[in-house]
């Protein structure tokens, strides 16, 4: 009996769960479409939370489990899913001296008759325009090769932390996470201190009588590499540590008992295994270096081109709101991808576990 | 004893004086700090031979294993093998390889590239080195799960892989940390006739490790009985189990009752001891002992005898009450409170279908031959 019946009873609350949020979707679709966005967010958040509440405790009778969850879903909902659809509507319009500073996405003239305006054009236009593609370029050349310096300079850090005695390695940890109690702000103006041309470098330099000459480093990319990894090297640091410190030693005696010398068996075996580790660290420096803003509008030059320059110029300079939506969906989608790739990765790694 | 003498001297070397040990362990002591985990210990171990340090967590068998792979360098002493000095020699250029007690196989890694990985090591080519892993994993019987990752096998199915790939390299001698500590019983014994049959097909010198006093009896060609860093006694299990030369030793392996008593005035083929427990009784002489010293008398349950009538010709009997019994199928095994209230553990066979076997609360007499009394004074 239970048999038959099963599929039927399981099948019914999973269609109105998905009609649910179908319906959900479409009020926080209409309302953006129609309203103002703050009102839509608090319509679509309240719509949301007791359609979610309705469906759950009513038809799946997990009420309680998934009230656990709903906090961190409605927090993503409102502070993510939602900012992300403003940004695409916006990115759909064209910019008008109006306030807000775009067009509708549709009008309706006396007959009655509705016209849709909402076009792609801004994406065109950017995909289009080599200003643009050279600052997306040079946002993923900087931050790949901040990454890999991050990398080679973290891994050995994380390795000597791992290898530690327990005492010490609490102490080498502290010591990574220290500057977090500095805001990154003044780190990074720091930084021009160091790096100016009568900065302490180029001061200690001369003084040593290593060179005559100021040595040119503040407004390079040279300056901008130094602050991206310097700032985010304790996010590469951090999980490859935790990757390395769970490394069975008894896996290196292995490889060691089996004729591997130690530098055999760190590329054979170490560095392999920590491989989720050097991606998720990769991930976590590489991801926020592309949209970085505030390094490069220190550090770099004028000649520094990154997009999340690009997108401060177009918001608040140019104040054309649809190009600078559109030009942030893009880097969105570019940021989007290697983080579906990490998922994937990992899952991999965690069915191989 | 009733084998050839000169067959078993060979497949006996340790009983032949002049044979060359294969390895020589000097006088090796390890300490770590104020705590020494092996002390001064000096073991010959013969080419062919497999043999078990056998002792509690902490005795200081895996230390003296690891040093053997090279994982540990003694603070003292010397070991050899084949006649080299190992001192100095890394664990990559030692001709030991290991079997790791969590076995260790590399999760990145196929089967079948976990067993050619010490091949390549050497410098053989791919082609050859995972033709000869293919043989290994044959010999092991998992030929067919070469492609496999570790985590896809079994408990069981791991540990072979583990065999395969220390065997792969075909060390002098391998080393075996608690080879079969994670599997089950029933595995755990099917594999140990296993273990034997692949070290008698490639001759290789096995040590292994382990607390498992059964594993070490089936297993061994010898036994060294280890506890706080020393070792107790060597020997062949049989030699061990019946002439322990110690009462932690007689005590460690199978279950022994052990009375306290002073040796008492000499007689001719016999002595008599003055025990608390049993009051006088006759035991093997040995010589050395001095009337009046004290000695303990050393008896395995299955020697004794139970018995509801005195036995008019027994020696040695003593009348108690039993006080337990349990019934595990081929035996009986009873515990017997004597008049002074100690236990006393006896076991007896279950040979026939006895009609009126002894049962709870039963007065009875234990009496046990001299011979099988073994006189410690350790």
């Amino acid at each position: 009996m239970s048999g038959a019946d099963a599929p039927r009873r399981a099948g019914l609350p999973l269609r109105m769960l998905a009609l649910g949020l179908a319906g959900l979707g479409g009020a926080v679709a209409v309302s953006f479409l129609t309203l103002n966005a703050t009102s839509a967010l608090l319509l679509s958040a309240l719509i949301g939370a007791g359609l979610l509440y309705f469906l759950l405790s009513r038809f799946m009778g997990w009420s309680d489990r998934w009230m656990v969850i709903a906090v961190p879903l409605l927090w993503l909902g409102i502070f993510f899913l939602v900012p992300f659809f403003v940004l695409g509507r916006i990115s759909l319009s064209e910019t008008m001296i109006a306030r807000p500073p775009y067009s509708p996405l549709w009008e309706t003239d006396a007959q009655g008759n509705v016209e849709i305006i909402a076009s792609l054009q801004n994406y065109w236009f950017i995909l289009g325009d080599a200003l643009y593609r050279n600052a997306y370029l040079s946002s993923i050349k900087i931050a790949a090769i901040s990454t890999v310096f991050a990398l080679l300079l973290g891994y050995p850090i994380a390795y000597y932390i791992a290898r530690s005695p327990e005492p010490r390695r609490s102490f080498l940890l502290l010591l990574v996470v220290l500057p977090f109690w500095t805001s990154f702000l003044l780190r990074v103006y720091a930084w021009i201190g160091f790096l100016r041309r009568e900065g302490v470098i180029n001061n200690t330099l001369m003084w040593l009588g290593v060179i005559d000459e100021p040595l040119v480093m503040m407004q390079t990319d040279f300056a901008v590499y130094i602050g991206i990894v310097y700032t985010y090297l304790p996010f590469m640091i951090l999980p490859l540590y935790a990757n390395l410190v769970k490394l069975d030693g008894a896996l290196l005696e292995a490889a060691s008992d089996l004729g591997a010398t130690p530098m055999v068996t760190f590329f054979t075996v170490t560095v392999p295994l920590s491989l989720p580790g050097v991606i998720a660290g990769s991930m976590l420096v590489f991801i926020p270096a592309i949209g970085e803003y505030v390094i490069p509008a220190l550090l770099g030059g004028p000649d520094t081109l990154m997009i999340g320059r690009t997108l401060w110029d177009e918001f608040f300079s140019a104040r054309d709101w649809p190009v600078a939506s559109a030009v942030a969906i893009i880097m969105l989608i570019l940021v989007v991808i290697p983080m579906m790739w990490l998922q994937s990765v990992q899952n991999r790694q965690e069915e191989g576990q | 004893m009733t084998s050839n003498p000169a067959i078993a001297a060979n497949t006996r070397p340790w009983r032949d004086p002049a044979a060359k040990p294969f390895i020589s362990i000097q006088n090796v002591t390890k300490r770590f700090g104020d705590f020494t985990a092996v002390n001064d210990v000096s073991l010959d171990i013969y080419r062919g031979e497999l043999f078990c340090l056998l002792g509690g967590s902490g005795c200081g068998k895996s230390t003296l294993l690891r040093m053997l792979a090279g994982f540990e360098t003694p603070t003292e002493g010397k070991i050899l093998i084949d006649g080299v000095d190992l001192a100095g020699t890394p664990p990559d250029r030692r001709p030991t390889n290991m079997m790791f007690q969590s076995y260790a196989l590399f999760p990145h890694m196929s089967v079948e590239k976990n067993v050619a990985y010490g091949l390549l090591r050497e410098g053989k080519s791919k082609t050859e080195a995972y033709a000869h892993a293919a043989e290994m994993l044959k010999l092991v019987k998992l030929e067919k799960f070469a492609r496999r990752k570790p985590h896809q096998l079994s408990g069981g199915q791991r540990q072979r892989v583990a065999l395969a790939r220390a065997l792969a390299k075909q060390p002098k001698v391998l080393l075996l940390d608690e080879p079969l500590g994670a599997l089950d019983k029933k595995l755990r014994e099917e594999t140990q006739f296993e273990l034997i049959r692949i070290q008698e097909t490639l001759g290789v010198t096995f040590i292994v490790v382990t607390h498992d006093q059964d594993e070490a009896m089936t297993l061994a060609t010898r036994i060294g009985v280890m506890t706080e860093g020393v070792i107790e006694q060597v020997g062949e299990p049989r030699e061990i189990y019946e002439t322990p030369k110690s009462r932690f030793v007689a005590d460690f392996i199978g279950s022994v009752n052990l009375f306290e008593g002073r040796v008492g005035p000499a007689a001719p083929d016999l002595m008599r001891v003055e025990t608390e427990d049993l009051g006088p009784v006759v035991a093997p002489p040995v010589a050395g002992l001095t009337q009046g010293q004290t000695i303990w008398l050393a008896m395995r349950p299955e020697r004794a005898w139970l018995t509801r009538e005195r036995p008019p010709e027994s020696v040695n009997c003593v009348p108690g009450v039993v006080q337990d019994m349990g019934y595990v199928g081929h035996m009986s095994s009873y515990m017997v409170k004597l008049a002074n209230g100690r236990l006393v553990r006896v076991t007896q066979a279950n040979e026939g279908r006895r009609d009126n076997p002894i049962s709870w609360d039963e007065h009875v007499h234990v009496s046990f031959e001299p011979a099988d009394f073994r006189v410690l004074t350790e």
